[in-house]
């Protein structure tokens, strides 16, 4: 029991009974250490992914505990293979239909700038259509890749202003996209 | 008991004489080219003749070559005969302008989807079938890409420039 | 019914005409890849599916016809990506065989044990995740330890993981190691004992019974109609195996049974594929002992990329690698038909080459895409539950569905 690693402690004001810290460090403590992903998984990437859920590499350790497959209760949209035109639509859909805050994450060559499919069929990068946090290059990357995005993610969630998501800069870059 | 090349080839001259456009051996496979219009014909004898019972169809794609004039586009058939085990090809163009076919779809169920794949890309219509749309790509893509004269990426990609790739 | 209604006759009729549509798919946590089912539904009970693919399409044949021939072997990969191996293996074959290149035995045998371990890693994803989707998630995270090993001796023979890339036009790269013999013991000791393990989790298991016999099946008559090839083909009781068929790369040596179902529902699909897996087992231990000497490459100096060793130092050895993977180096004109026994099915390659430097026509002949076709006729009269697990048993990959 004893060498489980614990987050430790923001800095902060201790007392007897109480302890003060920012309400940004804390908020973003507990929001980094539970994320819950959306595996959107299409090709290749997803069994690298599923690799990286299981036991060996175990993502879970990072508080991805439960998977969400719908995006209504998902922080994080982790994007896991190629992209095509015809799938576009619906990746747009599902980054939708999520509740701010939210991340993304793209895995894998393909989701961040199309990979080795340089064709028409093939959306060449998704950041074509939503805005993203953290690319993954790999093809497939490996499991202990997937984990340092994540981790990379967590550090972003961490240091990230409660008020961002209303600022005017998230609303341009939002308004860019064509999302509302 | 084992099929030859010259049963087969025999059986089928037999039944279509002329039909039978030409033949070859490309590495050990017998490769039979009829005109498009009797390919059902063909195909049903190969399926029910109770010498040959070609009974599974291993594939159906199209290939396109811009420079036969007059027989561009075609359609490759790999046939395959379990009971015997020998396999077969059987080939049939048709001009460009009049990429029209009748579909196998009631002789073979596996067709179906095989055809739509073909129509997708190459945009052969197979007349009779029960639901010929699009397959792979998306439903309101104009071209059909695996013709030659379409090229591989999409033009209108802002990302990548041509020059650094060679293209 | 009509009779006790508190509503009036019009109604009932109305109402027993409508169906309700439910779309499943393509983001679903059941369907493992990206493909659609738009189901007109009865209650619980499916009258009719129209399956939607395409999600993944990634122009293949449009994308090869671009490549040489070494570069095309990296696309192949990306097929059946839960056993890539036997993909590039299978390209390398059909490039051979236009070539016309004989194979010592020794790079037979060698191909034999890569193809086997990649068909034993997609048979335990299929197996474990018609677990996962009845419900039963331990199986799933135990068996994945094991094809963590599997991963460990491709990524000694090769340098990858999953999209192997493995070995050349000719042969292999190099001899497998020392390291690589004892991983492969290793995983032959321990393996066994714990796939029985795992399948003693649900072979018997009550409620995996219940949910997978009867659910999904297909005639043998049917499934000849539809072109079934593979694990699905032999659980409905034909026996067509490429392998035995059409023998490739010195399989003909080997004695090995072919595991065949009577009824061809989810319960034989699962039962075949478990028994593939010892076959498998079986295949590798009979090459690694009678492994013969030779040669791990083919003699063909204009096609096989040469030893890094000599690339590194000679002049002639680096041209000649550079010449190979650009494509200087013009193949043969010429068509071939070339068929391996993938995961899934007789996986088929169709070349034609043009005698230049990329293929002029490159084909697969994709099982998984083949099969999926009669999903809607599997899954007709069955409930939702039902067709989720049909749909997993059949092992449907989307890569190569769509490629």
């Amino acid at each position: 029991m004893s060498d489980i690693k614990i987050v430790e402690a923001p800095e902060g004001i201790e007392g007897q009974g109480f302890f003060a810290t920012s309400l940004n460090t804390v908020i973003g403590m507990a929001r980094a250490n539970s994320l819950w992903p959306l595996p959107f998984a299409t090709s290749c990437c997803g069994i690298e992914f599923m690799a990286t859920m299981g036991s060996n590499y175990d993502l879970a350790r990072f508080g991805s505990e439960r998977m969400s497959f719908s995006p209504r209760q998902a922080d994080l949209l982790m994007v896991m293979g190629t992209i095509a035109k015809k799938m576009g639509p619906i990746l747009k859909q599902v980054y939708e239909q999520m509740a701010e805050p939210r991340w993304v994450i793209s895995v894998g060559a393909c989701a961040s700038s199309g990979g080795i499919f340089d064709t028409y069929s093939v959306l060449q990068g998704i950041d074509r259509i939503i805005p993203v946090d953290v690319y993954v290059p790999g093809c497939p990357p490996r499991p202990e890749q997937i984990i340092d995005g994540v981790m990379k993610i967590q550090e972003l969630v961490r240091s990230e202003s409660l008020r961002r998501r209303n600022q005017p800069e998230y609303q341009a870059l939002l308004a860019s996209y064509g999302i509302e | 008991m084992a099929l030859t090349h010259e049963q087969v080839l025999g059986r089928l001259q037999s039944a279509f004489g002329e039909s039978i456009l030409s033949n070859s051996l490309p590495y050990g496979m017998l490769k039979v080219e009829i005109p498009a219009n009797k390919n059902v014909e063909v195909v049903k004898f190969l399926k029910e003749d109770p010498e040959l019972q070609f009974i599974y169809l291993t594939d159906l794609c199209g290939v396109h070559f811009p420079e036969q004039t007059g027989r561009e586009v075609g359609v490759v058939m790999h046939m395959h005969s379990l009971v015997h085990n020998y396999r077969i090809r059987i080939v049939y163009y048709m001009p460009e302008q009049k990429t029209e076919v009748n579909t196998l779809t009631e002789v073979f169920a596996a067709a179906n989807w095989m055809e739509r794949e073909t129509y997708d890309f190459f945009g052969i219509r197979f007349t009779g079938h029960p639901d010929l749309r699009r397959i792979l790509n998306v439903d309101h893509m104009e071209m059909f890409p695996l013709l030659k004269q379409y090229p591989l990426e999409d033009s209108s990609r802002e990302d990548k420039d041509d020059r650094f790739f060679g293209r | 019914m009509t009779e006790n209604s508190i509503y009036g006759e019009d109604h009932i009729q109305e109402e027993e005409k409508r169906y309700n549509t439910l779309n499943l798919g393509p983001t679903h946590p059941a369907t493992h890849g990206v493909f659609q089912n738009v189901l007109q539904m009865d209650g619980e009970i499916i009258m009719h599916a129209e399956p939607t693919i395409g999600y993944i399409h990634r122009a293949f044949e449009k994308l090869a016809e671009h490549r040489p021939f070494y570069q095309v072997t990296p696309i192949t990969d990306r097929l059946n990506y839960c056993s890539s191996p036997i993909n590039n293996i299978g390209w390398h074959m059909t490039v051979e065989k236009l070539l016309g290149l004989e194979m010592p035995k020794k790079v037979d045998y060698l191909r034999i044990i890569i193809m086997e371990l990649s068909r034993i890693s997609d048979h335990l994803v299929c197996n474990s995740v018609l677990g996962v989707d009845a419900g039963a998630l331990t199986g799933f995270t135990f068996i994945f330890q094991w094809r963590e090993k599997i991963y460990d001796i491709f990524e000694q023979i090769c340098g990858a993981r999953l999209t192997t890339n493995i070995g050349r036009i000719g042969g292999f790269e190099r001899d497998f190691s020392p390291k690589v013999h004892e991983l492969i013991r290793a995983f032959l000791k321990e393996f066994p004992a714990k796939f029985n393990e795992f399948e003693g989790l649900l072979l018997r298991n009550r409620i995996f019974m219940d949910r997978t016999i009867g659910v999904g099946p297909i005639s043998a008559e049917r499934a000849l109609e539809y072109s079934f090839s593979g694990p699905n083909l032999r659980a409905s009781g034909v026996d067509y195996d490429v392998r035995v068929m059409n023998p490739y790369s010195s399989y003909q040596d080997f004695d090995f049974t072919i595991p065949i179902g009577q009824s061809g529902d989810t319960y034989d699909r699962f039962c075949v594929r478990q028994a593939e897996v010892r076959e498998s087992l079986k295949l590798i231990e009979n090459a690694l002992n009678n492994m013969p000497e030779g040669n791990h490459m083919a003699d063909c100096p204009e096609f096989y990329l040469p030893a890094k060793k000599d690339v590194y130092t000679s002049m002639e050895a680096l041209i000649w690698h550079f010449k190979i993977v650009m494509g200087e180096v013009d193949l043969p004109a010429g068509e071939v038909y070339h068929a391996v026994e993938g995961g899934n099915g007789e996986l088929g390659f169709y070349l034609i080459s043009d005698g230049g430097r990329t293929p002029y026509r490159l084909h697969f002949r994709r099982p998984c895409f083949i099969y999926y076709q009669a999903y809607p006729e599997m899954i007709k009269g069955q409930t939702l539950s039902d067709a989720i697990l049909t749909l997993s048993s059949m092992n449907v990959i989307a890569g190569e569905l769509d490629a």
